[in-house]
């Protein structure tokens, strides 16, 4: 029995071990703001959100069949809450009855065929509920996700079948003792024990103890030979280690069944969570148009940054990006200008809409890119083992193991903790053999010199952006199209924060430390 | 049939006892080839392989003997062949060691399984042996007398007679029926299985593979009191088969051929040390059968490592520096110096590592190797100052030299690390030109590191060899060791040639990415 919510064919992955450019990813875009928000302190939803981020879909179908799941969890919200309440009450419950059921010493076949018949009785009265359910609101969903499940559910629980393992639960009590077979194992120890249908009636015992050896030989363990009965029981656990096995496994097959259930749904629990969060904030949000990656789209009206305005709790600056035959994109200008910001709401965008979920924008079309990589300028590294640069360009090379055509890569003042010459000379080639490849490269630079380089026209396959900035030299934080002009404005910074300057130059550490600041701090 | 006699796998002629009573040579400690032994022979040294490791050969033709053993088991077709009879053989050990330990009824049956693992393990190696292209006398040797063992009439109608008393053992299936305190025995009567019948019913939940909640039951033999009644009373129901396997064990007592037992513990040498090498030519490091020599005018070795080092080097995913030495003709004598850390002793002691891994009839840490047999190795290496020790550290020194070189033959080998730092650079030489001088003219091959450069040229039949750095920073350490007079520099490359980052690069990387 499967819930394939998340994917038409295949379960959700158990957990998945993020490689290292994924930490990046998290850290740069700001994921850990989206993730809290859609996981509103449940932790399943948390790992499950935070993990379907970063596993995007690359075709077509798969993110539409999400996208309608997640249009009929928007239109039955409630009822979706309450499925998922059901499957999280069922795992929770289980937590409990486990402490009381298994003994901390050893799982001992009795001790597991106890729990699982303890547990069994509370989970078969979970899974009437669960019937009930769908015969309820199945009429009311019109996804192929939904309808699916709740058609699996009302064919594979029937009543019959309910009975059939109260009638189990029933007979494990063995009312007629334990019948098994034996063979002789290594050392002539007994072995392969399996518990039989049928104990003989208890008359044919009680001729054994008469002398009549015939059928067998008999013993009895005297009542007060602790030892003797200790080893009896052993014994039957033995005999009935199969059995609860076979129990066990049951129970867990069930348990994994509403784990299961309330992972397929913890993903729309959370797009929920989120949707109500933005939406409370006066922030718009749509169902993206995902395109095929050769059409080489990428449009947007009112595209802003998600986390920063569930960070900040109000609306934020939007902007429209087009950029569709792009497949690089330069964004200079003014420092503290909203580049980064406009870099992360380019990121987020993709990220949701190739995990099926709505995106931070009015609208919002772009091709689907094979992974998505971001490279923003970190701090010192604490291990000292190597320079800044050096550092920069390690993790680069780490970007350029896994990029490969249609890869999406976001670049924040990269090359810049060398000299202007060189990182330009860098970027240049970097940038160009990335692009050369088919992958879209958005960076945001100060490099003037390499700014300065790049053809962008009209037919062009590059596109340069300018943060705004007005006469006076307030920042509007917009992102429009434009050519990069020869200052970032690091002067206006320091002469707000220092005083005027007069004609004294900033002094290198200054400049150092403003830009160590812009880059980690973004816009606050 | 003449009968085949067979005596040891590591050694035609003379092979000796080897065991407890074998001495360490004084050198292991200061070439770390204690370490390579402990490496080698594992913390249980489960065959007592050590004394085997203590005992360096003396004729090149014993050396030849093992290299043959050595080559034949580099098929991982043999190879697999020797450890699976090697772990027969363990298995029969353990099977006895239990039996024992337990009651009449269980020990019976374990000797019945010991010595059927023995005679399977034997006809099948035997077997094996015979259809192997071998080309070792050892291997070959052995296969032609397992072949005659087994061939023996004792030999097979023991083997059958077991082979019948287990199958009647296996045939035995009995109920237990417990109700209460009470238990009964009989024979199985066909009642079904009722474990599958639940598992059938909740096969619909199943997500893939589960895991089972039920721990694993001890698995051990040993039987608690009620299973020790359960077992006779079914030895009561079936009397004829346990009378039979009681009158076995009685007439096969001390089944196992000492021949096959000492093979069982010789071959082990060479497992243990490929094992050993397994993980230098894993880690992308040359391994060779060195030419060994009685008497050779030049000894060389290329791409060669200390063992001790890299395994080290390897285990911590560092890597390794690969060196070269040769002493051609008339040269005798090997002055190392450069700067210090810089590999300058891990030299001194790979010198000495490969003579010593060589005379053992081993291959050795190397692209290629030619080495001479030895008398013995001698070291000396500066010790800790001994609070208790009134002479000075300096004439500590020359006594352990004196004595060194009293020792010493034209067939030793001699490595000296750090001779006289204690005292003037002018005394140190003075003194260390007199010592090099004996060394010279008793003709012993000798490695000497010093501070001293001067020495490296003070004559024709040193050759002078320099711990080297890097070209552009003076500061890191190649770890190369190279011939040349006492003094020496390479290339940069750009921090993004490095990092594999320039245009070409990238293009190049993504494009085989795809394949």
């Amino acid at each position: 029995m499967k819930a394939h919510l998340m994917y038409a064919e295949r379960d959700v992955a158990a957990h998945i071990a993020l490689p290292k450019y994924q930490h990046d990813v998290i850290q740069d875009l700001g994921l850990q703001t989206i993730v809290n928000a859609m996981a509103a302190t449940d932790d399943n939803i948390a790992q499950v959100a935070r993990e379907t981020l970063l596993t995007s879909l690359s075709d077509i179908a798969s993110i539409r069949y999400r996208q309608a799941a997640l249009k009929d969890c928007i239109a039955h919200a409630e009822a979706v809450r309450e499925l998922h309440d059901l499957a999280v009450q069922t795992v929770n419950a289980e937590r409990r009855g486990f402490l009381y059921g298994i003994p901390m010493v050893g799982k001992t076949p009795g001790s597991v065929l106890f729990w699982a018949i303890n547990l069994l009785e509370m989970l078969e009265a979970q899974l009437r509920r669960l019937r009930r359910f769908a015969d309820q609101h199945a009429s009311e969903f019109t996804s192929p996700a939904f309808t699916t499940l709740f058609e699996m559910l009302q064919r594979e629980l029937s009543d019959d079948y309910l009975e059939s393992i109260r009638e189990h639960l029933r007979r494990l009590q063995f009312p007629n003792g334990l019948l098994l077979s034996a063979e002789l194992g290594a050392g002539n120890k007994g072995a392969n024990y399996v518990l039989r249908k049928g104990a003989a009636p208890e008359s044919w015992m009680r001729r054994l103890f008469l002398g009549d050896s015939t059928g067998g030989y008999a013993f009895k363990i005297d009542d007060r030979d602790e030892a003797g009965l200790r080893a009896l029981a052993a014994l039957k656990d033995q005999g009935v280690a199969l059995v609860a096995d076979a129990l066990g496994r049951s129970t867990g097959h069930i348990l994994a069944f509403f784990k299961m259930l309330r992972t397929e749904l913890a993903f729309y629990v959370g797009c929920l969570n989120l949707y109500e969060a933005l939406n409370s904030l006066g922030c718009p949000t749509c169902m993206p148009t995902p395109c095929e990656a050769a059409a080489q789209k990428r449009s947007a009206a009112r595209l802003y940054d998600p986390a920063l305005a569930l960070a900040l709790g109000r609306g934020v600056v939007e902007n429209d990006l087009g950029a569709d035959g792009k497949r690089l994109v330069v964004i200079t200008g003014a420092n503290r200008g909203g580049k980064s910001t406009f870099l992360r709401s380019v990121g987020l965008g993709q990220l949701m809409m190739q995990c099926g979920m709505f995106v931070a924008a009015d609208r919002f079309e772009a091709s689907v890119c094979e992974g998505l990589f971001t490279h923003y300028q970190r701090e010192e590294d604490p291990t000292m083992q190597s320079g800044k640069f050096d550092e920069e360009l390690l993790r680069m090379s780490g970007i350029v193991d896994n990029v490969q055509a249609n890869s999406l890569v976001l670049l924040n003042e990269s090359f810049a903790a060398t000299d202007a010459r060189e990182g330009a000379e860098i970027a240049h080639q970097v940038v160009s053999a990335l692009t050369e490849s088919g992958v879209t490269v958005y960076f945001v630079t100060h490099q003037y010199e390499f700014a300065q380089s790049i053809q962008a026209t009209e037919e062009s396959a590059a596109l340069l952006l300018l943060a705004e900035r007005r006469e006076d030299g307030t920042r509007t934080f917009r992102i429009m199209p434009g050519a990069p002009l020869h200052t970032s404005y690091a002067r206006d910074l320091y002469d707000r924060i220092f005083g005027r300057s007069g004609e004294q130059p900033p002094t290198f550490e200054a400049s150092a430390a403003l830009r160590a600041r812009e880059v980690s701090g973004g816009q606050n | 049939m003449p009968s085949v006699d067979f005596r040891s796998i590591l050694d035609e002629e003379e092979p000796a006892a080897w065991d407890g009573s074998v001495q360490a040579p004084e050198c292991l400690a200061d070439l770390n080839l204690d370490q390579v032994i402990d490496a080698v022979v594992g913390a249980d040294d489960e065959y007592e392989l050590r004394p085997f490791f203590l005992s360096p050969l003396t004729t090149a033709r014993a050396v030849e003997y093992r290299h043959e053993v050595m080559r034949d088991l580099e098929s991982d077709r043999t190879f697999a062949y020797v450890t699976e009879f090697a772990s027969a053989m363990r298995r029969v050990r353990e099977q006895l060691a239990k039996g024992a330990k337990v009651n009449p009824l269980q020990s019976q049956r374990l000797f019945l399984d010991a010595l059927r693992t023995y005679s399977q393990a034997i006809v099948d190696f035997g077997e094996r042996l015979l259809n192997s292209p071998l080309n070792s006398r050892g291997l070959r040797g052995f296969g032609r007398y397992l072949s005659q063992y087994v061939a023996s009439p004792a030999f097979a109608s023991r083997a059958s007679a077991a082979d019948t008393l287990l199958l009647e053992l296996n045939n035995i299936t009995y109920s237990v029926h417990i109700k209460d305190n009470a238990v009964s025995v009989s024979r199985y009567q066909g009642q079904a299985d009722y474990s599958d019948e639940v598992a059938e019913t909740f096969a619909k939940f199943s997500q893939g593979e589960s895991s089972s909640y039920v721990g694993p039951l001890r698995d051990s033999i040993d039987m608690s009191q009620v299973e020790e009644r359960i077992l006779s009373l079914v030895a009561k129901l079936f009397p004829t088969t346990f009378a039979k396997l009681a009158e076995f064990c009685e007439r096969n007592h001390g089944f196992i051929d000492p021949a096959i037992a000492r093979f069982d513990r010789e071959i082990q040498f060479y497992v243990a040390y490929k094992a050993y090498v397994a993980r230098f030519i894993a880690g992308g490091l040359p391994i060779c059968y060195p030419e060994v020599r009685s008497q050779a005018r030049t000894v060389f070795a290329r791409d060669t490592y200390d063992a001790a080092l890299a395994d080290s080097l390897i285990a911590r995913g560092a890597s390794v520096v690969l060196n070269d030495v040769t002493l051609e003709d008339d040269e005798r004598l090997i002055v190392v110096s450069g700067p210090n850390q810089g590999g300058k002793t891990t030299f001194a002691r790979l010198f000495g590592q490969l003579h010593y891994l060589a005379g053992l009839g081993c291959p050795v840490p190397g692209r290629a190797a030619r080495l001479a047999l030895f008398d013995k190795i001698l070291t000396h290496f500066e010790r800790e100052e001994h609070v208790e020790n009134l002479r000075s550290k300096l004439e500590d020194d020359l006594l352990r030299i004196r004595d060194l070189l009293e020792r010493a033959t034209a067939r030793s080998i001699i490595i000296v690390n750090e001779i006289f730092s204690s005292t003037t650079t002018s005394d140190a030489y003075f003194l260390a030109r007199q010592i090099v001088e004996r060394i010279l003219s008793l003709g012993a091959r000798c490695v000497c590191v010093t501070f001293l450069d001067a020495l490296a040229s003070a004559d024709d039949r040193i050759v002078s060899m320099v711990s080297m750095v890097s070209p552009d920073d003076p500061a890191i350490r190649t770890y190369k060791v190279a011939r040349r007079p006492a003094g020496g520099r390479s290339y940069a490359v750009s921090i993004a040639e490095k990092h594999r980052l320039t245009y070409a690069r990238i293009r190049a990387r993504i494009e085989a990415a795809k394949q």
